[in-house]
């Protein structure tokens, strides 16, 4: 393994560490920062009515987070189409150094990607 | 760092709306110029935004006992500048308001103010700082991304300040109090995000250096040498 390699790996389990440490070694409700903001707002500001409610709300906390992981699915998936894309381009480019010099002059068949 | 919907007075829900909409549309424009003026960025560009959608629907536990989610706005806004993401931070915030009901309509220019505008201008500022006084791409990346991502979530604390003051201590007491919500319990996600987009970066460099040389990420080499057939 290359050492850009090996620091690659170190990032990704750093960011492992950094999110499993307060799970396991703090103890809390682990609610959401926002939730907690509207508590706080009501608490202290207890004649504060919300003028406007959602259009659409998901019926239950199952189909919210099934539409969570939607979004990261959808956002994962793209950012995992450019990688590929990209790493397969590059790895035909390097595959056919010699032939793509051969047609620096015309047209060759791989010019002609996509 | 989303304003859930109906909890800004509709005064200062319009009034957000009306500041970060000039933004926003710029934004809209700058993406169409990209597009337009470069093309083969078209790919990346998706995948900006696309980090940006993973990042902010995941919800990840910090120190304080509560969790919140990273922005990715710093990532967009270091490869295209922040106008990008202006428009791609306030599709992710629509797609949220609207079917998720997390933040909302009411509170949507509020919201993309904070993500959208103050987070990828502050990630940029940063990046352009840190490459200037001679840091590396690594460096600047991650200081971008994690400040970017800090800098939203004190933007949401002060809009709600001023939304609702506190009774003894007034706005700067509120401050405080919205911060230590949100800003406390961002620090270890931002260190997160900033890790995070540096491995993204990193991979980039590897597998498309020509890219980010377009970008001005990486320099071209610097003799002009002659493409040998």
């Amino acid at each position: 393994m290359t050492r850009s390699t090996l620091l690659n790996w170190l990032l990704l389990v750093a960011v492992v560490v950094l999110v499993a440490f307060p799970v396991v070694f703090v103890d809390g409700e682990f609610a959401g920062s926002d939730g907690q903001a509207e508590e706080a707002i009501t608490e202290s500001h207890p004649d504060y009515e919300p003028w406007f409610a959602p259009l659409y709300e998901p019926p239950s906390g199952e189909i919210e987070s099934g539409l969570f992981a939607l979004q990261a699915a959808l956002g994962a998936g793209v950012v995992g189409y450019y990688f590929g894309v990209v790493r397969t381009k590059r790895r035909l480019g390097a595959d056919r150094p010699a032939e793509a010099g051969r047609s620096a002059d015309g047209v060759g068949p791989e010019t002609a990607d996509d | 760092m989303h304003i859930a919907e109906g909890y800004l007075p509709p005064l200062h829900a319009a009034a957000w709306t009306v500041v970060a909409a000039p933004f926003v549309v710029h934004g809209a424009r700058a993406v169409v110029r990209q597009v337009r003026d470069n093309p083969e960025s078209k790919l990346l560009l998706g995948a900006a935004g696309a980090f940006t959608f993973v990042l902010s629907a995941l919800k990840i536990p910090s120190v304080t006992g509560s969790c919140s989610h990273p922005t990715g706005t710093g990532l967009g806004a270091v490869l295209f500048r922040p106008p990008v993401m202006a428009l791609l931070g306030t599709i992710v915030l629509f797609f949220q308001a609207t079917l998720l009901a997390h933040g909302g309509l009411t509170t949507l220019g509020a919201n993309a103010f904070s993500m959208a505008v103050v987070g990828p201008w502050v990630a940029y500022g940063v990046y352009r700082l840190v490459r200037s006084v001679g840091g590396g791409l690594g460096l600047g990346v991650f200081f971008a991304a994690a400040l970017g991502d800090l800098a939203t979530y004190c933007v949401t604390s002060a809009q709600l300040a001023l939304a609702f003051p506190d009774a003894t201590s007034g706005v700067l007491g509120s401050v405080l109090k919205f911060g230590s919500i949100f800003a406390v319990t961002q620090i270890p996600l931002a260190v997160s995000e900033g890790l995070l987009t540096v491995l993204v970066v990193r991979l980039l460099v590897r597998v498309s250096p020509a890219e980010l040389e377009r970008l001005g990420l990486l320099k071209r080499p610097s003799e002009p040498t002659e493409v040998t057939a």
